[in-house]
């Protein structure tokens, strides 16, 4: 039996040692130990570093509130979590875990020279310390701040667990499974109610598993509560879940929980998650969250060893373990007192109990007596006594506020308690409201805004009884609102510890308090000098203090340190707390993974990846791939030894001779169909579309309201009533959207109906000078002359046997056919046309060739050469708006001030002075680079590529007035050599006559 | 997350069903041309950004795919009600009746 460990205390297996290690070492816990319990067990309250001035530090609680013992918890590669509170996670033998913040040990640590250099870190420090000289910023401050940012080691390898998430509904939520929560849950559960309760810890009950003493209608608070566990089981419409807590509470009664499937498991079970998130929508809430103790603060009270009064009795009555052998207790509220005499009990000799109160209940005062236990009240603490564990604690009487003569306290552990503070973080996070009780000096639920019923300490009841009773009842008013309704069970509660308290800001010392390191918030390293001083400063809000000292800001986001810094910064301002405000409680309720806000959403499920009918050809022949919107596109294709410059050289080279072929699916299709489309397309897009006959097609530019380019593609007419609308890749359903809204609520009468029609087609492109002698023998019922079928054309006919909706347009310049057949032919029909192809030698080619052709030529692509504040006269193509039309939308736009107004950016072709030289897209255009900096941008490159048609670089950019500085030069400055000369000119480098469309 | 209430499909669902799609009742004008360069402006970029009650467009965008009109506050996020496209926005007497 370990030194520390009371036999036959506790809810552990004493019979069933369990042996892990702890920065190497070998320790034993038992079966039902947390890591916290089981390392005090063995003496040992040291478990880890403060994240400013590294200071030692041991656990001060029991719970999930754990602010100090953070440790990292490692299971073999990629199972390594940084920051696990020691007293939520489960010992399992061979659990393997590591102390954080310290270097090169947790006992010796050389970063705690931070604390030396106390008056560098006071509030404000980053925002102080840090501002000069300049030149000390690259050398001296950010080394240091990045070097000591962050808390534990994030880890560096692939999570290989899985992480599962699912969906639940309910009539009751019950948050919480202590007194108010098992009543609240059994009066629901036996009236019917579908019912989940829910609960942090490995095992339900709460505070009766600390207090063992207490009789429940005459049974035993622990016999009790495995009957009410029992009972709740068996009934069928009650879900019990442990280690699942409640993080989020969010619009309409959902509460997202998450739950801990295997971190307390030695073995991993095959194929389980690690985590499950649930999403509950619960018709009622009942949240029994209970309340959290407050430390005190004076100086020194961060020694280890120093602890939550609470804490100790939880780690004796459900641990078995003793947290020392002669501690003291400093307190301010009856509670501490009952630990002291649990510990006296279990074989410790108490130092005494010191209360900063002049009148304690006498009760309480005879039970010491009883006990031998020396009893100082009306006292402060002032000073504490050791580095790594404490060794004593300095008290001094109390007299008109102020603090006399001090004496020594020895002891190994310090049990304090300031009172308790209601936990109202998920009520907080539905906007209820929060009201002072200027009485009870805390704040308890005021308006609601959701279906929810709070109950037990959560709403400042006190004692066991009473939150039975009140989830009782919280459990009854629940059942009300859903049409059900039982009879409120009372209950007889023996042994209750009811009790009351007062709380303090940092107690009164008789020492300088500029020297007192009292602390407020422990992870941080905030003190109450700091929150003084930041009111001094001028903080006069409780978030700005906040954010300047960083109080509340850490892992346990202050549960433990808010509301001692709200009363200390409101006794600075000189005011009430509700007037110096609250800080907003957000979720999640305790730090969560990332693994389980992902669920299933990793690798190849992260998003939905999109391919072509044709994709698994392009694979087959070596595609490299890019993402485009959620498709992923064949990029290029590298015969062996090419790169993608050389493949794309030799793509662009073969289209531009002979014949490339390009899977075009992915462009969006809209079909447009009814007796009005027409009207309706007249309306939507720039172009005029009354004239366009069966059987033609036109580019078709689409604006928004605002009159700046949105989308574009080539539109077919099929019929009177039918347009086959071609959109951007990444635009479809964006424009289908826009469609839908201007129909559905703007033009309610026009007789149109939209059909996303992208996934019905595969598009097969075939471009080049001989494209026609490759399509023709495939195509019956369409004369494909020149004269029959001209440049911006469309059939329906049938390739290869496959009924088509053919189209003769170019991308690229050269004669060019897009072939439209039903999805499932697609890889049919490129394999046809591939081998048919070879006596033209036909290459087939990807985006990045696609690009190249196309910026030849001249022709934009929306969301690279525009980006939401051009116009069709900024991108130079007017000629596409229906100068005719009465209206379409945008069009009033043009007419606005500073659409006309001169100067504007305008799309314009560059020509670097050296052909070799290829401008980075996105780069900054100036006219002068001489100039001082910052230089005046005038523009900058939208499009930029190596073309091996024109054995030359060429670019399009967005200059101010460009249309108007034709064969003017610019410059593109570079980050290291000299700026790039270029002369403005015409975006159409290649055929600007368009004969090579018309080849025979 | 919050339930919404499609007016067209008669049913409460999940907001990750619906897109929002700005503020309701700004019809666009028939004319666009008869607007002066203000009046077109305001048309454009002027909206109420009110604190409380708001009229706003929604459409049940992974369902049916209509747009319909709500009345949603703006501090606590609750929708108060949703009605169809066209319908005129329920003024609060009706909303007390209904309730
Ligand atoms: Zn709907």
């Amino acid at each position: 039996m370990t030194q520390y460990r009371v036999t036959g205390r506790g809810r552990v297996d004493q019979g069933t040692p369990v042996k892990f290690s702890f920065d190497g070492k070998t320790i034993t816990g038992c079966k039902g130990d947390t890591l916290a319990s089981a390392l005090l067990a063995n003496g040992q309250h040291l478990m880890g570093r403060s994240f400013k001035y590294h200071r030692p530090r041991g656990v001060v609680t029991a719970g999930s509130e754990e602010p100090n013992a953070l440790v990292g918890v490692t299971r073999g590669k990629g199972r390594f979590e940084p920051n696990t509170r020691a007293t939520m996670q489960e010992v399992y033998p061979g659990l393997k875990v590591e102390s954080q913040n310290k270097w090169p040990t947790l006992a010796f640590d050389l970063g705690a020279i931070n604390d030396r250099l106390y008056m560098l870190f006071s509030a404000g420090f980053y925002y102080k310390t840090f501002m000069w000289p300049r030149s000390f910023w690259d050398s001296v401050y950010e080394p240091f701040i990045r070097k000591a940012a962050g808390l534990g080691k994030a880890p560096t390898e692939v999570d290989p667990d899985t992480y599962a998430s699912r969906y639940l509904h309910c009539d009751v939520l019950v948050v919480g499974s202590g007194p108010s929560g098992l009543a609240a849950a059994m009066t629901a559960g036996r009236a019917g109610a579908d019912v989940v309760i829910v609960d942090e810890n490995s095992e339900m009950g709460g505070t009766l598993l600390s207090e063992p003493q207490a009789q429940i209608d005459g049974i035993p608070a622990w016999e009790w509560l495995a009957g009410a566990v029992s009972e709740l089981d068996a009934l069928p419409n009650v879900r019990r879940m442990t280690r699942t807590t409640a993080i989020g509470y969010y619009h309409q009664n959902m509460i997202g929980m998450v739950e801990r499937i295997t971190d307390h498991l030695a073995t991993l079970p095959e194929d389980a998650p690690r985590e499950r998130m649930w999403r509950v929508r619960a018709r009622e809430v009942v949240l029994a969250q209970g309340a959290i103790e407050r430390p005190l603060v004076f100086d020194g009270n961060d020694v280890p060893g120093v602890m939550m009064s609470g804490a100790a009795q939880t780690f004796l009555n459900r641990f078995g373990v003793l947290v020392g052998k002669t501690p003291a207790v400093l307190t301010s509220h009856d509670s501490a007192w009952h630990t002291a005499f649990d510990m006296a009990e279990a074989g410790a000799k108490v130092a005494a109990i010191v209360d900063t109160r002049e009148i304690v209940d006498i009760g309480l005062q005879d039970r010491a007596k009883e006990l031998g236990i020396p009893v100082k009240l009306g006292h402060t603490a002032t000073a504490t006594k050791g580095r790594l564990r404490i060794k004593g604690v300095r008290v001094n009487p109390v007299r008109a506020g102020s603090a006399g003569s001090g004496h020594w306290v020895f002891c190994d552990a310090l049990l304090t308690c300031g009172g308790w503070t209601p936990t109202l973080h998920l009520f907080s996070h539905t906007k209820g409201a929060l009201d002072w009780d200027a009485d009870a000096r805390v704040y308890l639920p005021g308006r609601k805004s959701e279906a929810v019923q709070i109950a037990g300490a959560g709403r400042g009841l006190w004692g066991i009884g009473a939150a039975l009773d009140d989830g009782a009842k919280a459990g009854t008013d629940a059942l009300k609102t859903l049409g059900k309704s039982a009879s409120v069970p009372s209950y007889e509660v023996q042994k209750d510890r009811i009790g009351t308290g007062v709380f303090h800001k940092e107690l009164p010392t008789d020492r300088s308090p500029g020297k007192a390191k009292a602390f407020v918030d422990f992870q941080n390293d905030v003190t109450a000098k700091d929150l003084r001083l930041a009111v001094r400063e001028g903080m006069k809000s409780i978030e700005h203090v906040k954010r300047y000292t960083t109080n509340g800001m850490a892992t346990d986001q202050g549960k433990l340190s808010n509301m001692n810094g709200l009363t200390i910064a409101a006794d600075a301002l000189g005011k009430e707390p509700p007037q110096v405000g609250l800080t907003t409680f957000r979720p999640p309720y305790t730090p969560t993974t990332f693994g389980a806000f992902c669920g299933y959403h990793k690798g190849a499920q992260f998003e939905v990846t999109r391919r072509t009918p044709i994709d698994s050809w392009a694979e087959e022949n070596g595609a490299v791939y890019e993402p485009v919107a959620l498709w992923r596109r064949a990029w290029y294709f590298p015969k062996a030894g090419e790169g993608m410059h050389k493949a794309v050289a030799r793509e662009c080279k073969s289209t531009r001779e002979s014949l490339g072929i390009f899977d075009a699916s992915t462009l969006g299709k809209i079909e447009v169909s009814g007796p009005d489309a027409t009207e309706f397309m007249n309306r939507m897009y720039t172009n005029p579309w009354t004239k366009l006959g069966v059987g033609r097609a036109r580019y078709g530019l689409l604006l928004g309201e605002d009159g700046f380019i949105r989308d574009d593609g080539v539109i077919g007419r099929m019929r009177d009533d039918l347009f086959h609308v071609t959109t951007t890749t990444g635009g479809a359903a964006r424009v289908l959207n826009m469609m839908e809204d201007y129909l559905q609520t703007e033009w309610p009468d026009l007789k149109v109906w939209l059909t996303s029609t992208t996934e019905e087609w595969a598009t097969i492109a075939l471009n080049g000078p001989n494209a026609r002698k490759l399509l023709a023998p495939f195509v019956e019922g369409c004369d494909m002359s020149n004269e029959a079928f001209p440049h911006m054309s469309v059939r329906e006919c049938t390739v290869a046997g496959f009924p088509s909706r053919l189209f003769r347009i170019s991308f690229t310049g050269e004669l060019g056919f897009e072939i439209n057949v039903p999805a499932r032919h697609g890889r049919a029909l490129w394999e046809k046309l591939w081998e048919a192809g070879k006596q033209y030698d036909i290459c087939p080619y990807g985006t990045e060739t696609m690009h190249v052709l196309r910026a030849e030529k001249g022709f934009i692509i929306v969301g690279q050469d525009t980006d939401g504040t051009v116009t069709p006269q900024d991108a130079g193509i007017g000629w596409a708006i229906g100068k005719m039309k009465p209206d379409f939308v945008g069009k009033r736009s043009l007419d606005r001030p500073d659409i006309v107004a001169p100067n504007r950016k305008q799309l314009v072709g560059l020509l670097t002075e050296d052909p070799k030289a290829v401008l980075v897209e996105g780069a900054q255009i100036v006219d002068d680079p001489n100039q001082p900096k910052p230089m005046k941008m005038i523009g900058h490159v939208t499009s930029s590529y190596w073309s091996e048609t024109l054995g030359r670089s060429v670019a399009m950019a967005v200059i101010e007035g460009g249309h108007d500085k034709m064969d003017q030069t610019i410059f593109v400055p570079q980050a290291d050599g000299a700026p790039i000369k270029a002369k403005i000119g015409t975006t159409m480098f290649y055929d600007p006559k368009g004969e090579r469309l018309l080849v025979e | 997350m919050l339930l919404i209430n499609c007016p067209y499909c008669d049913d409460t669902l999940p907001e990750l069903e619906f897109a929002y799609a700005g503020e309701a009742h700004i019809a666009r004008p028939a004319d666009p041309s008869k607007l002066s360069d203000e009046e077109w402006r305001d048309f454009l970029f002027i909206r109420t950004n009110v604190k409380g009650v708001h009229a706003e467009r929604w459409r049940h965008i992974n369902g049916c795919g209509r747009f319909f009109n709500a009345l949603r506050d703006t501090v606590s996020d609750q929708f108060v009600t949703t009605y169809k496209a066209g319908e005129p926005r329920p003024e609060p007497k009706t909303l007390e009746a209904a309730e």
